[in-house]
């Protein structure tokens, strides 16, 4: 990989900044104390002040003054009881803790591998959820470490297993529009991947995102972006890292990366957009994948080879006069297009009455697929929104596995519908109807109700 | 990774922006914007993120804002929580080194003011509460008066060159800033002991100001919409109390303080509550102009 040594490079920029910056934030330290103390008598004066112009109001009644003038103003001062009571936190040296409870019902088919025809799944299966459920509770930890770095923490927390979902640090102090990232992260690319499902419009992830990373990709490396200096906004980036999430597996070194660029800008004072283009590429070792073969028995496949795809995105904003909080639309979508090129190996499966043989042989495929959805606020609170998942299957090569494994030209659909009402911006309720044509022959209602939680510091929202 | 090459190459060769003398200033509500802007003269470039009839407390950070704060020299905020939901997004995506909290690029209106309304207990259950108190100075003009003063100091710092201007501009804003107030003050000497009702509390200074008593508001707790449940309570609430105003943001919804109009009879009155929510807004001066104007004229 000859990008590592300009990321390290990058990186490695802000230590010669850090004695200047320290200088100038002593500096801002130091106004900001004797600031606080001038307040702090400013306040006292302003007492004293208060207390003077009662008297001179009073010795004025008794003048029997009956000019009108205007008794003499008072600053605000916080009053007795409430200095005494303990310090409100929100100075932002602790760290903003926040805790996202989700879950809800849901009623479905029992489907073994629910994965969308003629696809090579994620290995984490994405079977059937059916009835009550807690789904994953997110954990949120955000705070600057000091004046050069920013960090930020998220776990998913669920029956006995935490998972590190989110680790980086960030760098503050880069100057010139540069920000770089470190740890694990959820990549850039497209518009969903970096947000977390409680942002989600939907109960679930477009199909396309379920095909392409199980769900969002995940980075466990480096990330650099830059903002161009211009008031058109654009912003172009890059990630490398181990890889290994799917599409990707783990082997040792840098095993994937990205490239992404968004512009976007305002459309009078109503509307808003942006829109980008990305690029990822990943080497997966023996990535399993169970899907059913031409006995309509589960097989598990191994993939090795390499995986690239193009993503594009695109959102539009609305909301009269920019005002959000009554009514606003919102139309969302993305493609992509990946090919992948390597070897297929189908596990043998003869002894449960599969077909398959062990053996491996070469693999190339080219797929695409898209979603459109629009989500629209019609009155303070409700909203309603209408997905398509459309995924396209394309020129699949098995080469000898073609005698094991399906081929098939099924156009994967879903049409997803919500409804969802916010008590508050901290509580919601949705309820989601979708019919799923996924899968060839398993056409499925699915009935989704689902609640959202945040409970803790205000969270900062992405666009 | 061609491509990737292929990319900075293009981009760097992007035209540089001419360098321009005035300092680039990022304002997160006009009323900051509008003030930068009395200092500053013509030696600043303002911005400002938010519009009138846009509720600063729910604000996208959109990608205009993005670029904006990574061009800026200064980032004027109201601060005290009030950006909490987009202002970080902004700080941290922007790349902008001069503008990060404790940069001298970075200036929170509320910083070092005593704040009305600080809760002594912080619960949710009590509403989207402002934990550092209540952030809505700019109803106050002693309060602009004091935010003024830290402001040209702040300019003097970042652009010293230029120091002896800011303070020329700020003697100047400084002189009529006070006869306009003692004016204010004079004018609005009837408003004085009189009962309000508001949407939402952001008009605390306001009332502090002008000896004004808020006896109510709309939203039933902070950040939370008004119903027709809470509409009712807040009837039963005002009995007996001769309310004379019932006053609104630009960007709040007419309907609940209309019902309320249509019950009690007190006047609803929508307030400019910063530059720009009505006409002959445009300045601070008109900004309390109309204000005044509009608190006298609702009988
Ligand atoms: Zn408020």
């Amino acid at each position: 990989m000859r990008v590592t040594p300009i990321l390290l490079g990058v990186l490695a920029l802000p230590l010669p900044m850090a004695a200047h910056a320290s200088t100038r934030s002593d500096v801002a330290q130091l106004r900001a104390e004797l600031e606080a103390m001038r307040s702090s008598y400013e306040s006292r004066i302003a007492q004293l002040e208060k207390r003077l112009a009662e008297s001179e109001k009073k010795e004025n009644a008794l003048a029997q003054n009956r000019e009108q003038t205007p008794p003499a103003y008072s600053a605000p001062v916080a009053d007795a009881a409430v200095m005494q009571a303990p310090s409100a936190p929100t100075t932002d040296v602790m760290p903003k803790i926040s805790l996202v409870l989700q879950g809800g019902y849901r009623a479905e088919k029992d489907i073994a591998n629910r994965t969308p025809v003629g696809f090579l799944p994620a290995s984490s299966d994405t079977g059937s959820k059916r009835g009550f459920s807690v789904d994953e509770s997110e954990l949120v930890l955000d705070a600057n470490v000091d004046p050069y770095w920013k960090g930020h923490a998220t776990f998913s927390i669920i029956d006995g297993a935490a998972n590190v979902e989110e680790a980086w640090f960030q760098s503050l102090q880069l100057g010139d529009g540069l920000t770089a990232k470190g740890g694990r992260f959820l990549s850039n690319i497209g518009y969903l991947n970096n947000q977390h499902p409680h942002m989600w419009d939907f109960a679930d992830a477009p199909l396309m995102y379920q095909v392409m990373f199980g769900d969002r990709l995940s980075q466990d490396g480096v990330q650099v972006t830059w903002l161009a200096p211009t008031d058109q906004y654009l912003e172009v980036g890059a990630e490398i890292g181990n890889g290994n999430a799917y599409p990707g597996t783990s082997h040792p070194g840098a095993g994937d990366w990205t490239v992404f660029a968004h512009t976007g800008g305002d459309v009078g004072i109503s509307s808003n957009w942006r829109a980008g283009i990305s690029y990822v590429q990943a080497r997966a070792d023996n990535r399993k994948g169970t899907i059913n073969d031409l006995n309509d028995v589960s097989a598990d496949t191994y993939f090795s080879g390499k995986s690239r795809a193009w993503l594009a995105d695109f959102i539009w904003k609305w909301a009269p006069n920019g005002n959000n909080h009554n009514q606003y639309f919102k139309l969302q979508s993305e493609y992509f297009h990946r090919n992948e090129g390597g070897q297929l190996d189908c596990s043998n499966n003869l002894a449960s009455g599969g077909s398959c043989v062990g053996l491996t042989d070469n693999y190339t495929s080219q797929q695409s697929g898209w979603y459109l959805q629009g989500v629209y606020q019609f009155m303070p609170r409700w909203r309603v929104g209408l997905r398509q998942d459309q995924l396209n299957v394309g020129t699949v090569d098995l080469s000898g596995n073609a005698a094991y494994l399906p081929a098939t030209s099924y156009k994967p659909e879903k049409t997803s519908i919500m409804l969802d009402y916010s008590p508050s911006e901290f509580s919601r309720f949705r309820v989601q109807w979708a019919q799923d044509r996924s899968i060839q022959n398993l056409p499925d209602n699915v009935l989704t109700l689902q609640y959202i939680m945040s409970l803790g510091a205000h969270g900062a929202h992405t666009y | 990774m061609k491509y990737l090459a292929l990319l900075f190459g293009l981009l760097s060769a992007l035209p540089a922006v001419p360098a321009q003398a005035a300092l680039k200033v990022f304002a997160c509500e006009p009323e900051w914007g509008a003030l930068t802007q009395e200092l500053g003269g013509a030696l600043v470039s303002v911005y400002s993120a938010t519009m009138a009839q846009q509720d600063p407390h729910h604000i996208e950070a959109r990608p205009s804002l993005l670029a904006r704060t990574r061009n800026a020299d200064l980032l004027i905020c109201t601060g005290a929580g009030l950006e909490a939901g987009w202002l970080p997004v902004l700080l941290a995506q922007s790349g902008n080194a001069k503008v990060q909290t404790g940069q001298p690029g970075w200036f929170m209106a509320t910083d070092g003011l005593a704040l009305l309304e600080k809760p002594i207990k912080l619960d949710r259950a009590m509403g989207d509460v402002h934990a550092a108190g209540n952030p809505h100075i700019q109803q106050d003009p002693h309060m602009i008066a004091a935010v003024a003063q830290r402001l040209n100091q702040r300019l003097q710092q970042i652009d010293p060159a230029n120091a002896a201007t800011y303070q020329h501009n700020y003697d100047s804003f400084n002189q009529r800033w006070q006869v306009a107030m003692a004016r204010w003050e004079r004018e609005a000497a009837p408003l004085r002991g009189k009962l309000m009702v508001s949407h939402h509390k952001a008009f605390t200074y306001l009332y502090h100001w002008l000896g004004m008593t808020e006896v109510g508001t709309l939203e039933p707790l902070p950040g939370i919409d008004p119903s027709a449940q809470s509409l009712v309570t807040l009837l039963q609430q005002l009995k007996g109390k001769s309310v004379y105003a019932i006053v609104r943001a630009p960007y709040n919804d007419a309907r609940a303080s209309e019902w309320l109009h249509d019950h009690i009879g007190a006047p609803a009155v929508e307030l400019p509550f910063t530059i720009g929510g009505e006409s002959g807004t445009d300045n601070l001066f008109g900004f309390f102009d109309v204000t005044v104007k509009r608190l006298l004229e609702a009988h």
